[in-house]
């Protein structure tokens, strides 16, 4: 009824706005339909079992793959993942449980800051305190970077997580005489436990893909290596330097290097949302 | 049922039916600590009164390690760049010559390409990403949200040197061939868009960057969005506006210092971005006007220079270049963190409180 009322020109006006959101929404969801279009046409043409399995060919022959850079990287994510999902949990637990004070903001602040510095800084800080010290590129040093960079992110979620546990929980435990550590590593910690797990698959999915911070520290390595101290080939290095090359056989294998990243990070993020849409907290459903 | 495993329900289990449970739990073994004190308490020795505390520090520890790393970020970046900040001073942020050979260094064309590629991202990503969170929040069947939401959550995962990838092999050819020509004859008179369409430039490195930030734009003014709360909403619904004008006076006006937050996080991600933005903006240390021309941002100079400078001095420069840029970002996350949290700061209290 009332809508009759309403004129002419401020109809046209609202369909006109509803129009310029959805072509909005297209026009961010353009690139991503072709980008996946364009990984799946180039990157499934050139996987074979000889691109995960081979070291890289000289240029001039064909053949030859990523078997190191993919093994490269598991090894620098699982240094990364060592140093960074202790620490960043430890930190969050200390900001819900005994960070609520100006002290606790204070770490709550640098992490969010820190969340926000450039991967190319962190490489820069990382080569000044591993490479320049051991004096060579080094699979430890890749990993010290991505570790810098999980260890916010990583936090921050685990703290989110710990505030959602009722207080009313952790007041039962305290009150059957269940000491304070043993009431945040048994009831707390294990309640938040499927949140804290998804925001350590966001903190890998984000720094599996990060190629910045190891240009000078993993710095890449045309033979597998297995020895922590030496430079190291990476998945994403390797598209890298594969993409800026002038030759086609490599960019072949750039794309199907940037399908096997792109299939391993979505299928994290998959999983994440997954187990996200289920509930966060083992209690609240 | 199969959160019965819980704690919560397993403590009033055992004080409705004191029978069923009358474990080793619920029996206190006749206390030589006296009263009020333990049942549970995993020892009453040394090691027992010790854990608790000894726990706190570890939890402590890791919170320091925290702002442990970014004051050796700090101290590394400072260190590291002593050497350029003593020979040139401000100087350097002025100088537009880069020449490694001769061992002269400024800064000013890659502070140039780094400005002028993310105000190119900014002006492309901001109504296109307000645009989507508008639609997603507001417009949008609630069946869709959760897909649509995914959907830019993914574009987010994906990382910078895919989309480097893409952008050299797809974007470039495309500019090249269609949008740049078209450019330059509609809109040369603006003098923005001269010289030989390469692909390769400003633009490039502009558009890769706006579609990076879009995701976060959208996320966070989402976010922002659906922190005004339902009532403002309402009250002007029943004054008889449309929709739009709903969105307009109800939504957008509440949430405009969030909103801007968001974009200036978003300019944040843009300025350190480095991969993607390497791959295709043509990395030559030149200040030109025209958006088609090749230009250097801070980070790519970074990433393509550092692990070749030779000499203790183009490393020092390089490494102050890391620091500006660091700085920059500090300040302007900070100022965008502000901003967002001013909006949003009602919506995590209300969820804690329950």
């Amino acid at each position: 009824m009332s809508q009759d009322r309403i004129s002419w020109a401020r109809t046209v006006k609202d369909h006109l706005a509803t129009a310029c959101a959805v072509l909005a929404i297209l026009l961010v969801l353009l690139p991503l339909a072709a980008i996946f279009l364009y990984l799946m046409q180039r990157g499934l043409s050139s996987i074979n079992w000889a691109f995960l399995t081979q070291t890289p060919k000289p240029v001039g022959e064909v053949g030859g793959g990523m078997g190191n850079a993919i093994a490269g990287s598991g090894v620098i994510l699982a240094i990364a993942s060592l140093i960074g999902v202790p620490v960043g949990i430890g930190a969050g637990v200390f900001l819900a449980e005994y960070g609520r004070n100006r002290f606790g903001n204070a770490i709550r602040f640098t992490a969010d800051v820190l969340n926000g510095v450039p991967s190319i800084v962190i490489g820069i800080v990382a080569y000044g305190l591993v490479v320049f010290r051991q004096k060579h590129f080094s699979a430890l040093a890749g990993g010290v970077a991505l570790s810098i960079m999980m260890i916010p992110t990583i936090s921050r979620a685990t703290e989110e997580m710990l505030l959602l546990v009722p207080l009313s929980v952790r007041e039962a435990a305290l009150g059957l005489g269940i000491s304070r550590w043993r009431t945040t590593v048994s009831i707390t910690l294990r309640t938040a436990a499927a949140g804290i797990i998804t925001g350590i698959m966001l903190a890998f999915a984000r720094v599996a893909g990060e190629t910045a911070p190891l240009l000078f520290t993993a710095f890449g390595n045309q033979y597998w290596n297995w020895k922590l101290d030496q430079p190291t080939a990476a998945l994403p290095l390797q598209i890298f330097a594969y993409a800026i090359s002038p030759y086609d056989e490599w960019h072949r294998q750039a794309w199907a290097g940037a399908l096997v990243l792109i299939v391993l990070i979505v299928s994290v993020v998959a999983i994440v949302r997954i187990v996200a849409s289920r509930g966060l907290l083992k209690g609240t459903n | 049922m199969s959160n019965s495993a819980l704690p919560v329900p397993r403590i009033t289990k055992g004080t409705a039916t004191p029978a069923s449970s009358a474990g080793p739990t619920s029996l206190p073994p006749a206390g030589e600590s006296g009263g009020a004190v333990p049942l549970l308490r995993a020892g009453t020795g040394f090691f027992g009164r010790l854990s608790d505390p000894a726990f706190g520090v570890a939890m402590m520890a890791c919170g320091m390690t925290v702002m442990i790393i970014l004051v050796l970020i700090v101290l590394e970046l400072v260190l590291n760049s002593r050497l350029s900040l003593h020979q040139f001073g401000w100087g350097f942020f002025k100088t537009q010559i880069w020449d490694p050979v001769a061992g002269n260094f400024g800064a000013l064309p890659f502070i140039y390409g780094t400005l002028v590629s993310s105000l190119v991202a900014l002006a492309l990503a901001v109504p296109l990403g307000v645009g989507a969170a508008v639609f997603i929040a507001e417009m949008c069947p609630a069946r869709l949200r959760g897909i649509l939401s995914f959907t830019t959550e993914l574009l987010a995962a994906i990382p910078s040197v895919i989309y480097g990838l893409w952008a050299i092999f797809v974007l470039v050819p495309l500019l090249r061939l269609y949008v740049e020509p078209w450019l330059a004859k509609y809109f040369g008179w603006t003098r923005l868009f001269e010289g030989p369409p390469y692909g390769i430039g400003m633009l490039a490195a502009g558009v890769v960057l706006a579609i990076m930030v879009v995701p976060i734009i959208s996320s966070l003014t989402r976010d922002v969005l659906t922190a005004v709360p339902r009532q403002q909403r309402e009250a002007v619904l029943a004054l008889g506006a449309t929709r739009w004008e709903m969105i307009r006076m109800g939504v957008l006006r509440n949430a405009r210092a969030g909103i801007l937050g968001a974009i200036i996080l978003g300019l944040g991600r843009a300025l350190g971005e480095t991969m993607a933005v390497t791959m295709v903006i043509g990395n030559r240390p030149e200040i030109a006007k025209s958006l088609l021309a090749p230009g250097y941002t801070m980070a790519s100079v970074i990433a393509n220079e550092f692990s070749e400078a030779t000499g203790n001095l183009y490393l020092s420069a390089l490494v102050e270049i890391g620091l500006a840029l660091f700085l920059v970002t500090i300040v302007v996350n900070g100022f965008a963190r502000l901003l967002v949290w001013t909006v949003t700061r009602g919506v995590p209290a209300r969820v804690h409180a329950q």
